[in-house]
């Protein structure tokens, strides 16, 4: 039988002060780049249009520029798409059209692009999206992440307890943050797909954290003599042969998906990636100890709860209140 | 032992009825053929349903355009599920196979057009609001009364009247002729006029009076006004104005015309001035047929039904001499002909010069019914079939790179038991492709990625319940005892993880639009397919193997 990690004894909550540190920088980096650069998103939530063009042989991007400038567009974003070949344009609605629709806008650059290129360079995707479509779609996609949160609240204070619920869905919203930072430091560009992503992330995060939950709850209905955070530790070593395996497998498909798939799909899967670390992170380093915390916090009845348990947690308190607070300060 | 062979025969049942449903069927696709005709090709092929991102076409969402009619926010889904109706007849009258349409939220509608060869023709087709109307022009001369009424607002105005053809919130610098060559580009988009001699409107005149853009037509027709073409925007950018249109005579309403003539080497536009009230609108036309006349060029013949019928009768015989001009969407069609006498159920309408193509897209959106409401487009997505071919070509590349690793992982790392989790992970993708046929659901780009990902997420249960057992058989426990318990222990994570993941999913499907929709569906069809391989199947697996090799004291995990 081939074993990795097994029958392991690591103190994962004494470190979390360090994790903490670890991540609080991550987030504030993150958001000193959002700082500098804004946030840099998709034409699907700013409104405008989207050309994609594949070109025959290399351009020069000065020559799109010129094109484009003098179809009427300036300040449009020209850049690379993946290979040397392929280029895509935004364009905003132009400022003195403000009685025709926008939706005319890929049809002119793309005449003005073929009078330039001639069948040098074909139109492979366009897109446009109205400024109210755009609005409209900021403001679902934080809707679809809060309300993802809220649902997964109420099942895990439903099938766990409400203590545990909150400190996964913090520990997921940590994991939100850290994905934000990180899709600023790369200036990965927010679009449905990557809500997509985040929203997967937060489902696979919660899913890793549940795993940990779920073995905490079992071992504290074990009635041994232990404190909340030696269970905790115990849980986390217990199940970290499965939580190595499976990040495996997953970051596997996700690997393959960053390299293999293409261009259009790099960003979910750049995100995927990043979340997989940080969803393992969290669940490890972040949730055990939010749970202790909030355990401190609000301490829960004896008589309500299962005999172990309140075991464990009143043996938990007097040994906190013995050591001097380990954890809150 | 029975029990173990009802489970056997419901694995076999579904792989039949996976197989069954995944099995190459003939499916007509409508393509684009030799010379740009849209061919219908039957093809053989999984009926898998691809997206537009996956192979090619056109999305359209429309709403209402609230800057051409005023609508009140509460009659919105009304006349969206009303325009619905008409959008759908349009589509299926441009004769595009596999096309969809579906209002989306109660003010929006969605129009996505596979593999379609020019989606700007189809967007003109569902955007034109059809709204026919047959009026009489004015033979009272009452624009002249009003005329100076009309020079004094547009002198009062004043810079105000400059708005229409150009924004002054725009920097001087940029004004000159790049927003004057876009904005007569566009106009000539929108507006479907085929004279394209208004490009050179380079030169407006600032501020200038009403009265002396126009003038009166020789023809002697009543109510007909003739206005350089070089004018004939900013006429018609002042006839938007509400002041003007109030300052109109009562009763009357001046129009613009998509016609045009050609006097001592200049090109004139054509407005009329007609009654407020039409005779009869298009709401009784049953047919419309685009036809090539000597003399008129190309039009469009429509028949009205029976009370449409009875009516126009009437009432072109009140009007024997009189013009009619026919007025669609605001714009009167070509030049009003006289009413010889009373007209029955038959009538045409001229499309001033234009070609044969404008005359049968006219006749479809007649034929189809006017839209209640006037729509325009929010959002567009058009993606080329080379790109959609090379997404789902890199996308399975992907996949099989992804279960390759996988499946050396499980084999590595769990040997026999991982030999049954990866004919589990076989299943698994057979399951969750069936799925996805069976439900007919899209498969969309993000979708495919998410499919690749589950395939990495699917063995996670496996994983967990081979853990267990592990844990089981330190403890001493024998083979069979260690198995039962370690699938019994894993079941609360298990449930509880991919319960909460499948709650994520639900939101994502909830809310999302378009190809996430597509990821969402295919998460939750993964979770249900990988719930169902890992705890039942690879259980059965397990059942099959505990029979074989009875009394087995060792199991490689």
């Amino acid at each position: 039988m081939l074993r990795i990690l097994h029958d392991t004894k690591y103190d994962f909550i004494r470190h979390w002060k360090k994790a903490a540190i670890l991540t609080i920088a991550w987030i504030v980096v993150g958001l000193g780049f959002l700082a500098i650069h804004k946030v840099n998103y998709s034409i699907e939530f700013t409104g405008g249009t989207l050309v994609q063009l594949q070109f025959k042989q290399p351009p020069h991007i000065d020559g799109i520029r010129a094109v484009v400038d003098q179809a009427g567009f300036p300040n449009s974003e020209i850049t690379k798409f993946g290979s040397e070949k392929e280029y895509t344009v935004r364009a905003q609605p132009h400022s003195g059209v403000t009685r025709a629709s926008g939706d005319t806008t890929a049809k002119i650059i793309e005449s003005a692009l073929h009078q330039r290129f001639g069948n040098d360079v074909v139109v492979v995707r366009s897109e446009f999206v109205g400024p109210r479509v755009g609005a409209e779609l900021r403001y679902k996609a934080a809707i679809a992440v809060l309300i993802s949160f809220l649902v997964t609240l109420i099942y895990l204070a439903i099938r766990f307890q409400w203590r545990f619920g909150l400190a996964a869905v913090i520990a997921t919203a940590h994991d939100v943050l850290t994905t934000l930072a990180f899709m600023a430091m790369l200036r990965l560009e927010v679009s449905l797909t990557v809500v997509a992503a985040i929203l997967t992330v937060i489902g696979y995060s919660l899913n890793d954290t549940i795993i940990i939950f779920d073995r905490v709850r079992e071992n504290l209905k074990k009635q041994r003599r232990e404190s909340l955070r030696d269970v905790l530790n115990r849980s986390i070593n217990e199940t970290l042969p499965r939580s190595v395996l499976t990040h495996a497998t997953t970051l596997a498909a996700t690997l393959a998906l960053l390299f293999f798939a293409g261009e259009v799909i790099r960003p979910f899967a750049w995100i995927m990636a990043f979340g997989i670390f940080t969803g393992t992170f969290s669940s490890i380093y972040v949730a055990g100890a939010l749970l202790l915390w909030i355990e401190r916090k609000w301490p829960r009845a004896t008589s309500v709860e299962g005999k172990g348990e309140a075991r464990a947690m009143a043996e938990e308190r007097r040994r906190s209140r013995a050591e001097g607070a380990v954890v809150s300060r | 032992m029975s029990n173990l062979k009802y489970r056997i025969g419901a694995i076999v049942a579904l792989c039949i009825l996976s197989v069954w449903a995944l099995f190459p069927r003939n499916v007509t696709v409508r393509q684009p053929g030799a010379g740009g005709v849209m061919t219908d090709v039957v093809q053989r092929r999984v009926p898998l349903r691809r997206g537009l991102d996956l192979q090619g076409g056109t999305y359209l969402a429309l709403e209402v355009d609230e800057s051409k009619q005023a609508i009140t926010p509460d009659k919105i889904p009304d006349a969206i599920s009303r325009a619905l109706k008409t959008v759908r007849n349009r589509i299926e009258g441009i004769g595009v196979s596999e096309a969809i349409v579906q209002s989306q939220g109660n003010d929006r509608i969605v129009v996505q057009i596979p593999g379609i060869q020019d989606p700007e023709h189809a967007k003109e087709i569902v955007k034109q609001q059809a709204f026919l109307e047959f009026r009489i022009t004015d033979k009272t001369q009452a624009l002249e009364r009003v005329l100076p009424r009309l020079d004094q607002i547009i002198r009062d105005k004043g810079l105000a009247t400059t708005k229409g053809t150009s924004t002054p919130s725009q920097p001087a610098a940029s004004k000159g002729l790049q927003g004057l060559l876009t904005d007569t580009a566009k106009s000539a988009g929108a507006k479907n006029d085929s004279s394209k001699t208004d490009t050179t409107a380079a030169t407006l005149p600032t501020g200038g009076g009403f009265s002396g853009m126009i003038q009166q037509s020789p023809s002697g027709m009543p109510g007909e006004y003739l206005v350089e073409s070089s004018n004939a925007q900013k006429v018609e950018d002042f006839l938007a104005l509400p002041e003007i249109k109030a300052a109109m005579p009562p009763g009357k309403e001046m129009l613009p015309s998509n016609d045009s003539t050609v006097l001592q080497n200049k090109t004139y536009k054509g407005f009329y001035v007609v009654d407020a009230k039409p005779i009869i609108t298009g709401e009784y036309l049953t047919d419309a047929r685009p036809n090539t006349s000597q003399f008129e060029g190309t039009v469009v013949q429509f028949t009205l039904d029976n009370v449409g019928g009875r009516r126009f009768k009437a009432e072109t015989g009140r009007h024997v001499h009189d013009y009619m001009a026919i007025v669609l969407d605001g714009r009167v069609m070509g030049r009003p002909p006289i009413i010889q006498g009373a007209i029955g159920t038959n009538g045409q309408i001229t499309m001033g010069g234009r070609d044969i193509q404008a005359a049968q897209d006219l006749a479809l959106v007649l034929r189809a019914g006017a839209l209640p409401v006037p729509l325009r487009v929010a959002e567009v997505r058009n993606i080329g079939p080379s790109m959609g071919q090379d997404s789902i070509k890199k996308g399975f590349r992907a996949g099989a790179i992804a279960i390759a690793v996988v499946v050396f992982i499980m084999l590595f790392y769990y040997r026999f038991s991982g030999a049954l989790a990866v004919a589990g992970l076989a299943l698994y993708v057979l399951y969750t492709l069936a799925i996805l046929a069976g439900f007919d659901a899209v498969l969309t780009l993000p979708g495919l990625a998410g499919f690749v990902l589950s395939i990495g997420i699917a063995v996670d249960a496996n994983v967990l319940i081979f853990e267990r057992i592990r844990e089981e058989l330190d403890r001493g426990k024998t083979v069979r005892t260690a198995i039962d318990e370690g699938f019994r222990h894993a079941m609360p994570a298990i449930i509880d993880s991919n319960v909460s993941t499948v709650l994520t999913a639900a939101v994502l499907y909830q809310y999302g639009t378009g190809p996430v929709k597509g990821f969402a569906v295919t998460l939750i069809a993964g979770i249900a397919a990988s719930l169902f391989t890992s705890i039942f199947v690879v259980r059965t697996f397990y059942m099959i193997w505990l029979n074989r090799s009875r009394g087995a004291q060792t199991l490689s995990i």
